[in-house]
């Protein structure tokens, strides 16, 4: 055990939990937004409509993270017409790619877990809404989305651990985040398993932080259904 | 289009072949999970507080850690801690452990840790009674266990083995990192010399929908076929 080498690649994988922090905020909050999109496109009528938001949800859950991260960054600077658009600005950057492939992944996961939130709300909330005459946007906005938070929080708890651990993908497209370091220290000291201790410490205290989080609001927003 | 020919035009044949060494570290990486499994779960319902909590430890620290910081653990330390035991019992050469097995070992810790869960799950929501009138009627242990809990125990298991199994096929992905020639490496080699990456990992992201369409399509006859008689 080599502790002086723990000691002092410390303050450095901290540094780097900064940028994991940053991906992982940045892309949640996109995510949300992508996933409350396509969750009502789920439940709308119309079956084009509905199956254009399944086949989202389905490819971004079937294939691999890498997979996504690599066609963005990689392959997307290939198709000549991007690179004259100023949508090229944005995916010159390793850290917008990371952040777009993120986003739309954990996207395609929170739509699936808001959508199951949105199906188990019981058919007579809405109806008493409507015979009450509300209106339907206060309907969804009052009465839908508490309950749906409500329903959704534990899967959404998990969703935030597994994309916690996706950040980990940003350091294959040379961001240096947690990993990202972390892997530079391995391969220039090759002492694996003391920075594995030191990063892997720091990323269980984030998942519990995060754990804790949830069951907090879980408490908070348990009210009876 | 050309650049999937089999033969030396294009790369169907080195995908076609990447994609069989999906599978099998999948698989593999699936079987060191459920032995890793067979080991974790009796620990995490053991009543020994000892025991129950090295059961909690592997599976809170393997599920909240990334994959990606395991195998590189594993990719790195592995052949050090194998010349480690090995100068114990005096071979003081270098080894150096196969990526497959590597691989295969670092995905399988994973997977043992979310298949450790389920079996957890699965034991716990089994009704009492059966255990007490296994035992009431006098089985042996033999019986006990593969004749009336393990059955029971499967029925409630598979549907979430399967999820285990998309979680690991996903995650064989990361062990190209370690040079392992499985469907993302071939398409970095592949998008490498023919400067083409969005056709090539594109394809990769085809061939990963095939396979986890594919064996869903297996796991669901399976379910199936378990809940048989419920």
């Amino acid at each position: 055990m080599d502790i002086e080498l723990m000691i002092n690649s410390f303050p450095k994988l901290l540094n780097a939990t900064l940028i994991t922090l940053k991906l992982l905020s940045v892309s949640l909050i996109l995510g949300l937004f992508i996933g409350l999109g396509f969750a009502i496109l789920r439940m709308n009528n119309n079956k084009l409509i509905n199956k254009f938001a399944y086949g989202y949800s389905y490819i971004f859950r079937g294939t691999p993270l890498l997979v996504q991260i690599f066609i963005i960054y990689f392959g997307l600077g290939q198709i000549e017409y991007l690179r004259t658009t100023f949508l090229w600005l944005v995916l010159k950057e390793p850290y917008w790619c990371a952040i777009i492939a993120f986003s739309l992944n954990t996207g395609a996961y929170t739509s699936e877990i808001l959508r199951s939130a949105f199906q188990t709300i019981k058919p007579g909330y809405l109806e008493a809404g409507r015979s009450l005459g509300i209106p339907s946007k206060i309907i969804f906005t009052k009465i839908q989305i508490p309950i749906a938070i409500k329903q959704s929080l534990p899967a959404y708890g998990n969703e935030i651990i597994l994309m916690l651990k996706g950040t980990s993908l940003a350091s294959t497209v040379t961001l240096m985040d947690l990993t990202g370091v972390a892997k530079y220290i391995i391969s220039t000291t090759f002492k694996p398993v003391e920075v594995f201790i030191v990063a892997g410490g720091i990323y269980l205290f984030m998942t519990f932080i995060i754990h804790n989080v949830i069951k907090y609001l879980e408490k908070k927003y348990g009210f009876q259904t | 289009m050309e650049l999937l020919y089999f033969g030396d035009k294009g790369w169907g044949d080195e995908l076609f072949f990447a994609t069989l060494m999906t599978i099998a570290v999948s698989i593999t990486a699936m079987i060191i999970g459920f032995i890793f499994a067979a080991l974790f779960t009796p620990l995490k319902l053991s009543n020994n507080k000892l025991l129950n909590s090295i059961g909690n430890a592997y599976t809170t620290v393997i599920r909240g850690v990334p994959e990606l910081l395991v195998i590189y653990l594993f990719f790195f330390g592995g052949s050090g801690a194998i010349m480690f035991v090995a100068s114990i019992f005096g071979y003081n050469d270098y080894i150096e452990i196969n990526a497959f097995l590597t691989g295969s070992f670092s995905i399988g810790i994973i997977s043992g840790a979310y298949s450790t869960e389920v079996f957890r799950g699965a034991l716990q929501s089994i009704d009492k009674g059966q255990f007490e009138a296994a035992k009431v009627l006098g089985f042996n242990k033999y019986i006990y266990f593969f004749k009336i809990i393990l059955p029971q125990m499967l029925r409630l298991a598979i549907p979430n083995l399967s999820n285990v199994w998309q979680i690991t096929l996903k995650d064989t992905s990361l062990i190209s990192v370690t040079g392992l020639v499985e469907i993302m490496r071939q398409s970095y080699i592949a998008a490498g010399s023919t400067r083409d990456p969005l056709f090539f990992y594109s394809f990769a992201a085809v061939l990963y929908l095939m396979l986890t369409f594919l064996s869903m399509q297996l796991l669901n006859r399976l379910e199936t076929k378990y809940s048989k008689g419920y």
